[in-house]
């Protein structure tokens, strides 16, 4: 059943990445697809980390690795996917997870201030299902994950520009014991 | 030595709070193009002693701040009757005043305070309302918009909501990263604010129940969101619900007994009904969609909300006895947090139109035609929260970087901001008609 889950989650996300025509080591990613809000544009500096994926393959994922790894997970306009590029840190976490069952996370979605405030609650919790879903497929317990969200209510970074808002369009995996 | 510093916090905590609580105006930038000239005479005083408000103020600023009136300046008037032997027609016709409000105090057998108020049309030389109105000295502005819903309804045939309150939510920044919510409490135009609820954690969505003694609300207050229901009289409450996950958007049925609201304790936002005497939850929704946002018609037979089911955020109605599921908003890409009038032909909305790029409005869809207005020019706006008399909708907005109320009529003639010295302000939600 969470096979089937990931499987599509990726499909989906490769499909979107697809086709907007976009590569992990683009920093335009899927600017050129997006239509009409100009919301669906990431940050400068958003996507540009570079992940090596090499280093992540590592059967064991240490407290030391877990430093290298992303946290925060940013997402388009009214959208609920994973980027293609944030998955292998999120399977690094889920990883780490599972080979160290007293660690728990904590995930809190959060969405940019368009649209409604209860909407807005709903985007951010999706978001952070979203990234449960795939830490739980790929390893970590259900009770090691717990999905929270906060909406419009504490943007990362104040502003009224798209560049501001894709930096609020994030979820954040934050470790509450390691 | 510890102590002073103690004390000087207190104190300076107190002044900070006093400040923080400064309270909201309105401002009418836009009216109606021919406003009624009105005259509202200072109220004669015969009670012996000062009053705490100035009754004749408060009416005059209810019927300017309408946006139907445009009143007439103390300075200009030649003369201040109280009575209607003092008034001569003359002097208002001069004056070029449709109508004159005259007035008058006096106290009233058990300490209570009396206050008789007429309405005069100028130029037919007739008395077109005398009341008299029994207050207490902290009444006094309570009685107030009491005469000024009166004297509106005279004059244009809509009912008043001057006498009615708003709450509302303030962030204010405290530096550190820390924020203090506050939920306030106000009449319709900002006076009195008080906060009945303070936490460092957002607060959202406070609702009002129909008899207007008790507001919904959601608190974020134990670091995860619950529901909470707060008596305005006592300040007690009570936590509704708080499952796992998103616990949200609380809406009250009309007869008071049973709550809408947002759980996705089931994995997905999906609208349920929590009957407040048995504790019993239903599930309403069931689809892998956002479902939120829920707003009860008046009759309580069907409730609308937000759905992106069908890829966009869009306003359905559903059917409470027959289950039926029609969709109402076809206009724009984004059409969320729908509430109807009270006579239920007029859904207020978060609008963004097609090809609007980054621009929210609220608009208006007339339910029985199928027209849709778009009201205000805000480009930020949300929350939109419609008076009981149905003629304005106030909602919250940006100004700069900082979050503002403003208002606008349904149909878009008059406009109103409600500027406040600092912080944010967002979700506005206007009272029923209160007793």
């Amino acid at each position: 059943m969470r096979v089937v889950n990931l499987s599509k989650a990726v499909a989906l996300t490769a499909t979107l990445v697809w086709a907007a025509g976009c590569s992990t080591t683009s920093t335009t990613t899927d600017a050129a697809g997006a239509a009409g809000a100009g919301g669906d544009t990431p940050a400068s500096g958003v996507s540009t980390y570079g992940v090596s994926g090499g280093r992540i393959d590592a059967t064991t994922v240490t407290a030391e690795d877990l430093k290298q790894l992303r946290r925060v997970f940013y997402f388009d306009f009214d959208k609920a996917v994973v980027h293609q590029e944030d998955l292998a840190d999120l399977e690094a976490h889920a990883r780490y997870l599972s080979q160290n069952p007293s660690a728990a996370v904590r995930l809190e979605g959060h969405a940019d201030e368009r649209g409604t405030r209860e909407y807005n609650m709903a985007l951010g919790e999706r978001r952070a299902r979203a990234v449960e879903r795939l830490l739980v497929v790929n390893g970590a317990g259900d009770a090691q994950v717990e999905s929270i969200s906060f909406g419009e209510e504490k943007p990362a970074v104040l502003g009224h520009s798209p560049d501001a808002w894709s930096k609020n369009r994030r979820v954040e995996l934050i470790y509450q014991s390691k | 030595m510890v102590r002073i510093r103690q004390l000087l916090t207190a104190l300076t905590l107190l002044l900070l709070a006093q400040l923080a609580q400064a309270e909201l105006m309105v401002e009418v930038t836009q009216g109606v193009e021919a406003p009624t000239p009105v005259a509202v005479v200072p109220f004669g005083n015969e009670t012996g002693s000062a009053l705490a408000e100035d009754l004749a103020r408060v009416v005059d600023q209810d019927l300017e701040r309408s946006g139907f009136f445009a009143t007439m300046a103390r300075e200009n008037m030649l003369s201040f009757p109280t009575k209607r032997e003092d008034l001569y027609f003359r002097d208002w016709r001069v004056s070029n005043m449709d109508y004159v409000v005259i007035g008058r105090i006096e106290s009233s057998p058990a300490g209570q305070l009396s206050v008789g108020f007429e309405l005069y049309d100028v130029l037919r030389e007739q008395r077109l309302l005398a009341e008299q109105v029994s207050a207490t000295a902290s009444s006094l502005r309570d009685a107030a918009h009491y005469i000024a819903d009166r004297v509106f309804e005279q004059l244009t045939g809509l009912k008043g909501a001057f006498a009615t309150k708003i709450v509302y939510v303030t962030a204010e920044r405290l530096g550190d990263g820390k924020q203090r919510y506050r939920l306030q409490l106000a009449d319709w135009d900002g006076a009195r604010a008080q906060t009945i609820l303070e936490s460092s954690q957002p607060i959202m969505s406070p609702a009002w129940s129909m008899d207007g003694s008790k507001l919904a609300y959601v608190s974020f207050e134990t670091g995860r969101p619950a529901i909470y229901v707060q008596y305005l009289a006592s300040g007690k409450r009570e936590r509704i619900q708080s499952f796992p996950g998103l616990n949200g958007a609380p809406a009250w049925s009309p007869d008071g007994n049973r709550l809408a609201l947002v759980l996705s304790r089931d994995g997905n936002p999906e609208i349920y009904l929590l009957d407040l005497t048995t504790r019993q939850l239903q599930r309403l929704t069931q689809h892998y969609a956002i479902d939120t946002e829920p707003a009860w018609a008046p009759d309580g037979r069907s409730l609308i909300f937000t759905s992106d089911r069908g890829g966009q955020p869009q306003i359905y109605r559903l059917g409470l006895e027959d289950r039926t599921l029609e969709r109402l908003t076809f206009d724009g890409n984004y059409n969320a947090r729908g509430r109807l009038t009270q006579d239920g032909r007029f859904l207020a909305m978060v609008h963004r139109s097609r090809g609007g790029g980054n621009d929210f409005d609220i608009a208006v869809q007339d339910l029985k035609t199928g027209r849709l207005d778009i009201i205000t020019r805000s480009g930020m706006a949300e929350s939109p929260s419609i008076a009981p008399n149905g003629s304005v909708v106030i909602y919250a907005t940006q100004e700069g970087t900082r979050g503002v109320l403003a208002a606008s009529s349904l149909d878009g003639r008059v406009q109103f901001r409600m500027p406040v010295e600092r912080g944010d302000v967002r979700e506005p939600a206007w009272s029923p008609y209160l007793r």
